[in-house]
């Protein structure tokens, strides 16, 4: 008990001292680092661990980074125990989509705003009470597809065959490239799927080849979205191979290799930045992060996935000092009014895109949150 | 579908086959020898890959660090064994077996790793070194329970797999490697392509069948391990030391392991958690022989091949269902056809 009260006027004084941090802005993660979907979640880890613990507006903000091991059970864990243990100010996460849509309930019981880093429009739409909190950071696949369409349509595309992950990633896709194809007059002659941990794709390939499309579209995430198109090469395909923007990371390049040679994807401007013009208003935001990202983690390291979780900082660096004129963090009226903010968001450059808000939007990008990228010499070249 | 891209299918099926068939043979050989389910003989395939794809690189593997760490913790527990029983007599031979080998492997493969030395030194350095962890994990995980039932060892294998797993996202990161093909030749028989990479594959796997029967066939140390699967009391009883059968066990499985994942490497794209899907198949072909015979093990693990490679054209999304459903009929006919008797019957 003595010990306890030497320590008292010790803790008072601490108190004193560091009154900025005493109810400093919390910001709980919780991110895929490890299991299947490891990959996208390290690098937004690095890039939470980049940021450490920075001031916004006078205000320290913490973060909080859980792992929730590629697991939805796990993601909902890591929800309920940083609102209810920690007091988070907002969620950021998760990495996947089906761990986004069941955080979706556990933020919006509590009333907390998240930002999910996870692609699928689901998350988001429609709009009604459990969206009400929910916000992404990720371009929608559809505007995605709508691009490799319009590249594919310039390109003399008539007819293209699909091969996809046997997941929500795959599905999604083959859903939305079903739409902008058709918008767009291109007809899809084969569908395939295949695992993220297949040692074969034959059969698919194939398959596929047999149907003779002038182009084929690989809907895979990461390094093994390079099985299908090493089969496709090896077996002498000769039509255009298109890629999407879930292979924008090194590791896809090393390990595809010569064979990568001339395929085509739709990806975050924050790939390719130094080849946007000077104008380009992604271009200031991508060129921070990535600057600061690659001095630590070595040149070449930077993914578009990182970029996802950089710009929910960005998003939060804007809406905080906004938040602070309504109430304390810590607070219901500081994270109502932090949710309100972030659904103003207009004209905020991040380095992935330019996000403007709305109540019927919560994701808010446009065109300018995609290009075109070629592979060329394991090195991506912005298509103009 | 016509007949040129069967027989394509057919070469892939083979091919995948054919390193199933090593797995399943490791199973099995786990199986009668120790009673233990080799559930993490998938880790040693993904191991094997990586390593070699660290040392193509240039960069020193994580199983360096594993296999220096396993043997100091080898070491310490056969000090604490030898010491209980005042055998010291035996701790220098023991303690070169355990701790002095696993280090001069560590040591040579992580000064090897940076001068870039020709493909066939590298395969011989990784799969050492991915087999000098078999008879270590043995030691660590399994020798202090080895007389523990079958459930409590499958226990122990979920563990070692799941340790294994972690460690391997944490040494090789979550990102897959390939490793360089052996020959880029191929063949035209009767107008279809025959790739060299495939009949290497196939080549290597019989090749190393037939190592294994002779081992088994004509040295000491085969037979006690056969004497040790047909009755584990008896071989005690003429003096073959379950421990060694154990760990010369793992050793043969965990080089069996390492070996399929340098076959596998240039045919896929090998990820920190690829082995454990590859193993299974490998234990369904194990089960279609009973988790004893060899030879019905190896044909299995062919079909299980020619089945996922046959399913991925027609039914490319059931593939996976339609392999692992084979299971079921082979399960229901084994158990239809022989009688149970009890496996604890020491």
């Amino acid at each position: 008990m003595t010990r306890i009260r030497c320590l008292l006027p010790a803790l008072a004084l601490a108190l004193a001292a560091t009154h900025v941090a005493y109810g400093a802005v919390t910001v709980g993660v919780t991110l895929s680092a490890t299991g299947p979907a490891a990959s996208l979640g390290i690098p937004e880890k690095n890039t939470f661990e980049l940021i450490g613990s920075p001031v916004i507006a006078g205000q320290k903000v913490n973060f909080i980074i859980l792992d929730d091991k590629s697991d939805t059970t796990e993601a909902v864990k890591n929800t309920r125990k940083l609102i209810s243990e920690d007091k988070v100010d907002v969620i950021v996460g998760s990495t996947v989509t089906p761990n986004s849509l069941a955080m979706r309930d556990v933020v919006a019981e509590a009333e907390v705003p998240m930002i999910s880093m996870a692609a699928s429009a689901l998350i988001i739409a429609p709009t009604d009470p459990k969206t009400h909190w929910v916000f992404k950071t990720p371009q929608n696949d559809s505007l995605m597809a709508d691009a490799i369409a319009v590249n594919m349509r310039a390109n003399g595309v008539r007819t293209m065959g699909f091969i996809g992950f046997a997941d929500a990633y795959g599905d999604s896709w083959l859903n939305e490239m079903r739409r902008s194809a058709q918008t767009a007059g291109i007809k899809i002659v084969a569908e395939e799927k295949y695992n993220r941990n297949d040692t074969s794709v034959t059969g698919q390939v194939l398959k596929l080849m047999s149907a003779q499309p002038d182009a084929i579209l690989i809907a895979g995430s990461g390094t093994p979205a390079a099985t299908p198109q090493k089969d496709l090469v090896a077996r002498g395909y000769k039509g255009k191979i298109y890629q999407t923007h879930g292979v924008a990371n090194a590791d896809f390049l090393r390990v595809v290799g010569a064979d990568g040679n001339g395929t085509l994807l739709p990806a975050g401007p924050l790939l390719v930045y130094e080849q946007l013009p000077e104008s380009n208003p992604v271009r200031k935001s991508a060129a921070e992060y990535v600057t600061l990202y690659e001095a630590k983690y070595g040149p070449g390291s930077r993914t578009t996935f990182g970029g996802h979780a950089w710009d929910a900082y960005v998003l939060l660096q804007r809406a905080i000092p906004e938040a602070l004129k309504h109430g304390q963090p810590g607070t219901q009226a500081f994270r109502t009014a932090l949710r309100d903010a972030l659904e103003s968001s207009h004209e905020v450059a991040a380095s992935n895109g330019v996000f403007n808000i709305t109540p019927g939007d919560h994701n808010g990008m446009d065109n300018r949150a995609r290009v075109m990228v070629r592979i060329e010499n394991g090195k991506w070249v912005l298509v103009k | 579908m016509d007949l040129s891209i069967a027989a394509l299918l057919a070469q892939d099926g083979i091919t995948n086959g054919a390193i199933y068939a090593l797995l399943a043979l490791a199973l099995v050989l786990v199986f009668a020898v120790t009673r233990v389910i080799f559930v993490p003989a998938g880790e040693f395939v993904a191991y094997g890959t990586l390593t070699l794809a660290a040392l193509q690189l240039g960069k020193s593997p994580g199983t360096v660090g594993l296999l220096v760490a396993l043997a100091l913790g080898a070491g310490a527990m056969e000090c604490v064994a030898v010491a209980r029983r005042r055998a010291w007599r035996a701790l220098p031979r023991r303690l070169g077996l355990y701790v002095a080998a696993p280090l001069a492997i560590a040591a040579t493969v992580h000064l090897a790793a940076p001068l870039q030395l020709s493909l066939p030194l590298q395969i011989v350095l990784a799969v050492a070194s991915v087999t000098a962890l078999g008879p270590l994990v043995y030691r660590v995980a399994y020798q202090p329970l080895a007389g523990a039932s079958v459930l409590v060892l499958l226990i122990v294998s979920v563990a070692v797999h799941f340790v294994l797993l972690g460690l391997g996202l944490w040494f090789f990161g979550a990102e897959g490697s390939r490793t360089p093909a052996f020959t880029s030749a191929s063949f035209r028989v009767g107008g279809v392509n025959i790739s060299g990479q495939s009949l290497l594959v196939l080549l290597f796997s019989l090749l190393l069948i037939g190592a294994l029967y002779l081992f088994f066939e004509r040295t000491l140390y085969g037979k006690a391990l056969r004497a040790t699967a047909l009755n584990r009391v008896g071989a005690r009883l003429v003096g073959i030391s379950p421990n060694l059968a154990g760990s010369l066990t793992f050793l043969l499985a965990a080089l069996l392991g390492a070996f399929s994942g340098v076959l596998i490497g240039p045919i896929t794209t090998v990820y920190y958690d690829s082995g454990f899907l590859v193993s299974l198949k490998g234990f369904v072909g194990a089960i279609i022989g009973g988790l004893a015979s060899y030879p019905l093990a190896a044909a299995g693990a062919l079909l299980v091949g020619l089945l996922e490679s046959f399913s991925s054209f027609w039914a490319s999304a059931y593939k996976e269902v339609i392999v692992f459903t084979l299971i079921i009929p082979v399960l229901l006919w084994r158990s239809l056809s022989t009688h149970q008797y009890e496996d604890e019957h020491e």
